[in-house]
């Protein structure tokens, strides 16, 4: 095509889309998105294409999660029958899924914290022991560690049964903590915290929430808050007089007082599992898949977040501990006062990897028959159903949607925690 | 160029994998090899020794179709699936037909897009449980344990089952019949359940099968047969009269011993025409040559025969002929003319 204008000075040319250094990247980018983009025209028509080869519906019809399941699932946080949808079992699925990965993110920072910390501590005995925990958890597969930690549970504790009296009365098994809790070859039973008085229940839509668990978690906000005032209080007495009024009890008053108190109007007690016919009742029986998966999780991921931990505090200067020691600070309250509230600015982002990774990793839940969102809807809905396509892309959806949302709140908390530049 | 290579083998593989599901007859001449699923190892059924050559009631289907498509019951591969695998393996044309003690029911020929082309077993679902655990009925089941393979009727059938008892359960899900095994010989479920052939396979490769139990009920009609895809039924027929004709071939009296002499002197014109040796040439109505049963017979033997080498009375699995004798015998067996 012939330049149309003859302006000297802003001619445009079309080689000049090739040629010229100042367009030359532009073109390249449109050429490569176009590319990108019919790649994945492509993709979609093939999938549509094979789809139809093989006599099935192309559109994507997620109808089928209104039809009646018609399997059973054990570990269940909701109302849960076989005659409930394909769309409820996905959420009980959900719900276990978010179960292990709040439980594991809570342990493994906890034990990671720790380990981390104790990596690097003075006595060397302490510190291998860590060095060798790191390494042994972190370079062996979670797969294999998820396995072994149900193994364990399965072939080597108790079955039921075994806490029966026999003939002569003696069982072959006790329970521990004051024949509280019983760990046996399925699932380790605990007590189930029950209240006399009921105020009933919420009910939002598709879960029943009760409202004695609601108005407990009320009151301990309120607590919580109500501390922090006693705290900020205290603080504002001592940057005026220097003196800082005892707030110990005043705490443990307004941390304790409402709940306890709560808790004995509403005739709160503990029911005791028992054993009746094949299995232990009363108590909540946690199945073996969860206790070895959250525990596995935890070991695996803590053996990351304990690097982390370390490196964390490693990048501290050495001036900030000989600083606070020179204030006569003890090195425990050094380290929670001086050094990990500066580490945490470069301990959060990798943190939060180990966080997603827990909540991905949980999906190898299968292994251990856990119905997690990949057993439910990835796993028992899709094979029953068929529509391998839809129960794909719904459960990496979802997947996704977590991943960005614990990804989300991370990020604001590290807003907080960063250091702030002036 | 690199570019240009990869997107044509990509196009390839796309334009290959839609060729594959019309024609799949065209396909496994043209591989030499039968894509065959099976369980990942149930015994008596379809389970590796140890030069992992398969062998069992469902891999023999397998064989038999080999040897009348390709000539060669040799010419088979074996792909193990497990419940939940199995479908979308032969969906996706991994497998070009599925000999997987799988339950035909309404929802798998029609919503799943798949064909059942007959039933090899008549089953049904049962319970095993320990002989200590003094437990002689499944209705004394209440509150137990259960361990179950995901992905399968059986999880249904028990489900609707202690509903329809009034009966709670504690239901253990489990992949593949090893991990079922293991767990219930770790005492972590009461009882294990599946189609009460599978117990019986799983109890003969105990240590002590003398120590379990299968309890008396059945609770479900669970006739297995092999399946292929939906829509390419020039295949379908094939699978479907192959396994016919090793049900004739008991009828009749073909055994893999006296086949031969069969062919030529039967007096029975079926016999002869379901044998190649008459005028008619069935084979060529399913695209085949003229012996092609003769060849699925010889592969192993008779349905009767292959029942009685793999799980019949005489192994240890030890499963009476019951609903799968013949009809001439009072079973359910029962092959449609060859004619």
């Amino acid at each position: 095509m012939a330049n149309v204008h003859d302006v000297p000075k802003d001619t445009f040319r079309l080689s000049m889309l090739l040629y010229d250094t100042r367009y030359r990247s532009l073109t390249i980018q449109v050429v490569i998105f176009m590319l990108f983009m019919a790649g994945i025209a492509w993709l979609i028509d093939n999938t549509v294409d094979n789809l139809r080869a093989l006599g099935k519906d192309p559109v994507f019809d997620y109808s089928f999660l209104g039809n009646r399941a018609g399997y059973d699932i054990s570990q269940r946080l909701i109302e849960y029958t076989n005659d409930s949808t394909h769309a409820r079992a996905m959420l009980v699925g959900l719900l276990n899924t978010l179960l292990v990965s709040v439980l594991g993110c809570i342990a493994a920072t906890i034990l990671g914290v720790f380990a981390g910390v104790l990596r690097l501590s003075k006595s060397w005995i302490v510190a291998r022991l860590m060095t060798v925990y790191v390494e042994v958890t972190r370079n062996v597969p979670l797969l294999l560690w998820i396995l072994l930690v149900y193994a364990v549970f399965t072939e080597a504790m108790p079955a039921p049964n075994a806490f029966r009296p026999n003939a002569e009365g003696v069982a072959g098994a006790s329970m521990i903590l004051g024949d509280s809790v019983a760990i046996t070859n399925r699932y380790t039973a605990i007590p189930n915290p029950m209240y006399v008085r009921d105020l009933g229940t919420i009910s939002l839509g598709i879960v029943h929430i009760s409202v004695n668990f609601l108005v407990l978690v009320a009151i301990i906000a309120g607590s919580i808050w109500a501390n922090r005032r006693i705290l900020a209080h205290a603080a504002a007495v001592q940057e005026a007089t220097g003196v800082r009024p005892t707030t110990w009890w005043k705490s443990l008053l307004t941390l304790f007082g409402p709940v306890v108190a709560f808790l004995w109007f509403m005739g709160f007690h503990l029911e005791y599992p028992e054993l009746k016919g094949f299995n232990f009742a009363g108590g909540i029986n946690v199945t073996n898949s969860l206790m070895a998966l959250w525990l596995a999780l935890t070991l695996y991921t803590a053996a990351f977040i304990a690097e982390i931990v370390r490196a964390g505090i490693q990048a501290i200067s050495k001036g900030q501990t000989e600083a606070a020691f020179a204030l006569g600070l003890r090195p425990g309250r050094t380290m929670s006062l001086v050094i990990l509230p500066q580490a945490l600015r470069v301990i959060i982002p990798p943190l939060i990897s180990q966080y997603l990774n827990l909540t991905k990793n949980s999906s190898l839940a299968i292994a251990v028959g856990y119905l997690d969102l990949r057993g439910t809807l990835g796993g028992i809905t899709l094979n029953q159903t068929g529509r391998e396509l839809e129960a794909i892309l719904l459960m990496a959806g979802i997947y996704l949607t977590i991943s960005l949302i614990i990804s989300g709140a991370m990020n604001v908390y590290n807003k907080s925690v960063k250091l702030k530049e002036r | 160029m690199k570019k240009s290579v990869f997107l044509g083998t990509l196009s390839a593989a796309a334009l290959s994998a839609g060729i594959a599901s019309a024609a799949t007859l065209d396909d496994v001449k043209a591989r030499g090899e039968l894509n065959c699923g099976v369980t990942t190892g149930l015994t008596g059924f379809a389970v590796p020794d140890a030069n992992g050559n398969w062998t069992g009631f469902d891999v023999a289907v397998c064989r038999a179709v080999a040897a009348a498509v390709l000539g060669d019951p040799a010419k088979v591969k074996f792909v193990p699936t497990t419940g939940q695998t199995r479908f979308t393996a032969l969906a996706s044309g991994e497998v070009d037909m599925l000999a997987r003690n799988t339950t035909w029911t309404f929802s798998r020929d029609t919503d799943l897009k798949f064909d059942f082309v007959g039933v090899n077993y008549y089953d049904g679902q049962g319970f095993m449980v320990r002989k200590d655990l003094g437990v002689s009925s499944a209705k004394e089941l209440a509150g137990a344990t259960i361990c179950i393979q995901t992905g399968t009727t059986t999880e249904l059938n028990l489900a609707d089952y202690f509903k329809a008892n009034n009966m709670e359960y504690q239901p253990v899900a489990i992949e593949t019949n090893a991990e079922g095994e293991q767990q219930y010989l770790a005492g972590a479920c009461d009882a294990y359940t599946t189609d009460a052939s599978g117990l019986a396979a799983t109890r003969a490769a105990f240590a002590d099968p003398e120590n379990h139990i299968i309890l008396p009920e059945i609770i479900s009609k669970e006739p297995l047969g092999p399946l292929v895809r939906h829509g390419d039924n020039e295949w379908g027929d094939i699978v479907m009269w192959t396994l016919n004709a090793l049900v004739a071939a008991e009828e009749y009296g073909i055994t893999s011993a006296n086949l031969e002499e069969q062919a030529a002197n039967s007096p029975n014109p079926e016999v002869k025409r379901l044998l190649g040796s008459s005028e008619d040439d069935l084979g060529a109505m399913i695209k085949l040559d003229k012996e092609w049963a003769k060849r699925a017979i010889a592969a192993s033997g008779n349905y009767g025969e292959i029942f009685a080498a793999t799980i019949g009375e005489s192994t240890p699995i030890g499963l009476a002929r019951g609903l799968n004798a013949q009809w001439t015998q009072g079973g359910l067996l029962y092959s449609p003319p060859f004619r």
